[in-house]
């Protein structure tokens, strides 16, 4: 006989019509299946009652081990057990540092990643939904039912690619993705924060190798991701190698041999699990940098959103590491209010995964919630002079969808090449380009007459589209933006430091670039309407005195000052206000010119 | 004739209701529908009906409408485990057929 779960007043569903909805953590070391079951969310047991999934995948001749069952190979076959695969989800080869020192062979010859296993070449995605089927197989046993659906969660830095090829990475375990959320806004959830009306709150996610930081709004129970940091490579791991290496000063141990360093680490771990509940002085000595390492990231998080620590309500403390007393001591201190730390860090972020789920599956209706989500990055098209003009701007809330209209530069221009670039710098050249597509059949007209409307949409799992129609012929092109390889959160801060560095010399660019455009446009308009009419409208005199002022801007758009080019452009506009003045008079007659007055549309 | 909970059964409500945060308690229920005839409903309970017929077990309120009280009455609600799933089940000595997953009976 089947077994019920408590279901919500009047939700009661037919028979054989439940819809089983999981949240999966899929992590950089461990992966964890969740789901909502009478009402409380609950993480799933593998058959050997397992909760924490390693995300490591075995390739054998003839089997393919996922989990625990992998981990001996990690001893015995480095070369085929894949650990971390997360790290490598939507890059390129190239993007791969240290490449030597991973015990993987990668295929040399392709710009993807894939790496040598006994069954063949295994693409990242492949070995990712390996990871997903042992989930989805875990899920399917203990809630005895099909899965229909799935949230699965990313950090919140993740950018398209990454994004796109979890998704991939789900469809090729069968899995229907309801939904990616990032990683902070499931920890949020999990702690019923959605439930309050109003506030701001930081996630501090500490896990095995990874740090970062996240500040959250909610506003009218909608969530919004106000500001990311954090740390690629720091972690619990970290935290080890420091009281290891502290036992060796002490002990004055030097020249360890590789497996002494390894059972010396095993051995710090042990240490400092042991000391999870009284802090120790020596050991706060040993680990007091790393705590504070921790603290800059959020200090800049903090100033990316432009908030106080007193405009904090709430801290939730993510990843195991964060179980360790005297970080718990020293955020609380930092922050001065109490945490958010009685569910079990490493299954938060599961726990509210599978909370939006359920949700997202239908089985409750009265609450719908809402998850919002933003770029990290801004996004925009070059524009002439090799400029970006921003159309969906960094940490703008997604879905979102911009449209901005563009012209043509050119007479007589059927054709308009869109670049699509990422970045928050104001040079093309300083952005990192996305995609290029082209829009054609722009009926010729004479510059700047044509309305090309340029639509910039990303959906709520921040993937781009990108579209361009002509106004007139409603003419459209639409490609959708995957890129090939993805941004590190090393890149993706580094880009933020750089624009906010050498924010004043792109202000510079952006002011020369743009005096230049206008100077080169009034440059070739007067000279097209001297050749047509000058000889006819001005004298000589007048036309020797608008020839001498072109000439003097055009030098002058040699010269990189703007300042220089705006005045000359504004000399050559005054010079010319009566010519242009003469030229419409001229063009409104010979239109008017034997129409009779009723005909003409006013 | 009454409606129980078993001792484990009554422990599960009261953890579920706790951490929902509200709630008067627990509703069972039967519908028309399924594919042995009849289905049975378990939900939370957040307004009490005038009609309810209203039972006690281990300090869990149990809320059935009359209606549904003659296709179920005497049946305990027990919590069971099986294999990886766990989840409530129905003993309804009513029953006189049931559909090979359990979810729907006819009486």
């Amino acid at each position: 006989m089947a077994l019920l779960q408590i279901a919500e007043p009047g939700q009661s569903t037919l028979p054989h019509q439940h819809k089983l909805a999981v949240g999966i953590d899929l992590g950089t070391t461990n992966s964890l299946v969740a789901s909502v079951q009478s009402g409380l969310p609950t993480i799933l047991k593998d058959m050997d009652e397992h909760k924490l999934i390693p995300s490591i995948v075995y390739y054998g001749k003839n089997e393919t081990k996922v989990g625990q069952a992998a981990l001996p190979y990690l001893s015995t076959d480095a070369k085929n057990t894949i650990v971390s695969v997360k790290r490598f989800m939507g890059h390129a080869l190239s993007d791969i540092q240290y490449r030597e020192s991973l015990p993987y062979e990668f295929n040399g010859s392709s710009a993807d990643i894939q790496i040598k296993t006994p069954q063949g070449y295994k693409h990242p995605i492949e070995i990712s939904s390996d990871i997903l089927k042992k989930l989805k197989d875990t899920a399917e046993v203990s809630l005895c039912g099909e899965i229909t659906g799935a949230v699965i969660t990313v950090p919140a830095y993740f950018d398209d690619a990454q994004r796109q090829a979890t998704k991939d990475a789900a469809k090729l375990a069968g899995l229907n993705v309801l939904r990616l959320i990032n990683e902070p806004t499931a920890a949020a959830v999990a702690y019923g924060l959605d439930q309050k009306k109003e506030g701001t709150f930081v996630i501090y996610d500490l896990g095995g190798g990874t740090f970062d930081i996240s500040i959250l709004k909610l506003h009218k129970g909608v969530f919004e991701v106000l500001a990311t940091n954090g740390h690629p490579h720091l972690g619990g791991d970290d935290f080890d190698q420091a009281i290891a290496e502290m036992i060796r000063q002490e002990n004055q141990l030097d020249l360890l041999s590789h497996e002494d360093k390894r059972s010396l680490i095993t051995h710090a771990k042990t240490l400092k699990e042991k000391l999870t509940e009284s802090s120790s002085d020596t050991f706060f000595k040993a680990t007091h940098d790393l705590v504070q390492k921790t603290i800059q990231p959020i200090r800049r998080a903090l100033s990316d959103a432009k908030l106080s620590i007193d405009s904090i309500d709430g801290i939730v403390m993510v990843g195991g590491a964060t179980r360790m007393p005297h970080i718990q001591s020293e955020i609380k201190n930092f922050f001065k209010k109490d945490l958010l730390n009685d569910l079990d860090p490493d299954e938060v972020v599961a726990q509210g995964a599978a909370r939006q789920a359920h949700t997202l599956a239908g089985n409750k209706s009265d609450q719908d919630l809402l998850l919002l989500d933003v770029t990290p990055l801004s996004l925009g098209i070059e524009t002439m002079g090799s400029l970006v003009e921003k159309i969906i701007h960094r940490n703008s809330t997604i879905p979102i969808a911009k449209a901005q209209e563009f012209t043509t530069y050119k007479d007589g221009q059927t054709a308009m090449t869109i670049h699509v670039l990422q970045g928050e710098r104001e040079r093309v050249s300083d952005c990192r380009s996305l995609a290029n597509f082209t829009l054609t059949g722009i009926p010729p007209m004479v510059a700047g007459a044509a309305k090309i409307r340029v639509t910039f949409q990303i959906d709520a799992d921040g993937l781009l589209s990108v579209s361009a129609s002509e106004l007139s012929t409603n003419k459209e092109t639409t490609m959708t933006v995957k890129p090939s390889y993805g941004l590190s959160e090393e890149q993706i801060t580094s880009m933020l430091k750089q624009s906010f560095e050498k924010a004043s010399e792109d202000k510079e660019i952006r002011a020369l670039g743009e005096a230049k455009i206008e100077g080169e446009q009034i440059i070739t308009a007067v000279q097209n309407a001297l050749n047509k009419n000058g000889s006819q409208l001005l004298s000589d005199d007048e036309i020797k005195k608008i020839e001498s002022a072109m000439l003097l801007l055009s030098s002058s758009l040699k010269l990189n000052n703007p300042d220089l080019i705006i005045s000359h452009t504004k000399n050559l506009n005054a010079l010319t206000e009566s010519f242009a003045a003469m030229l419409m008079d001229e063009s409104v007659d010979k239109a008017l010119k034997g129409q009779s007055i009723d005909k003409v549309n006013l | 004739m009454a409606i129980s909970l078993t001792h484990k059964a009554a422990e599960r409500v009261e953890k579920y209701l706790k951490n929902r945060g509200k709630g008067l308690g627990l509703r069972l229920g039967v519908k028309t529908t399924g594919c042995s005839g009849m289905a049975y409903t378990l939900e939370f309970v957040d307004e009490a009906l005038p009609e309810d017929q209203v039972f006690e077990s281990y300090g869990i309120k149990i809320m059935i409408d009359p209606k549904s009280l003659v296709y179920i009455d005497g049946t305990e609600l027990d919590f069971e485990k099986e294999g990886l799933n766990e989840g409530f089940k129905f003993n309804n000595p009513n029953v006189k057929a049931e559909c090979g997953c359990g979810e729907s009976f006819t009486v």
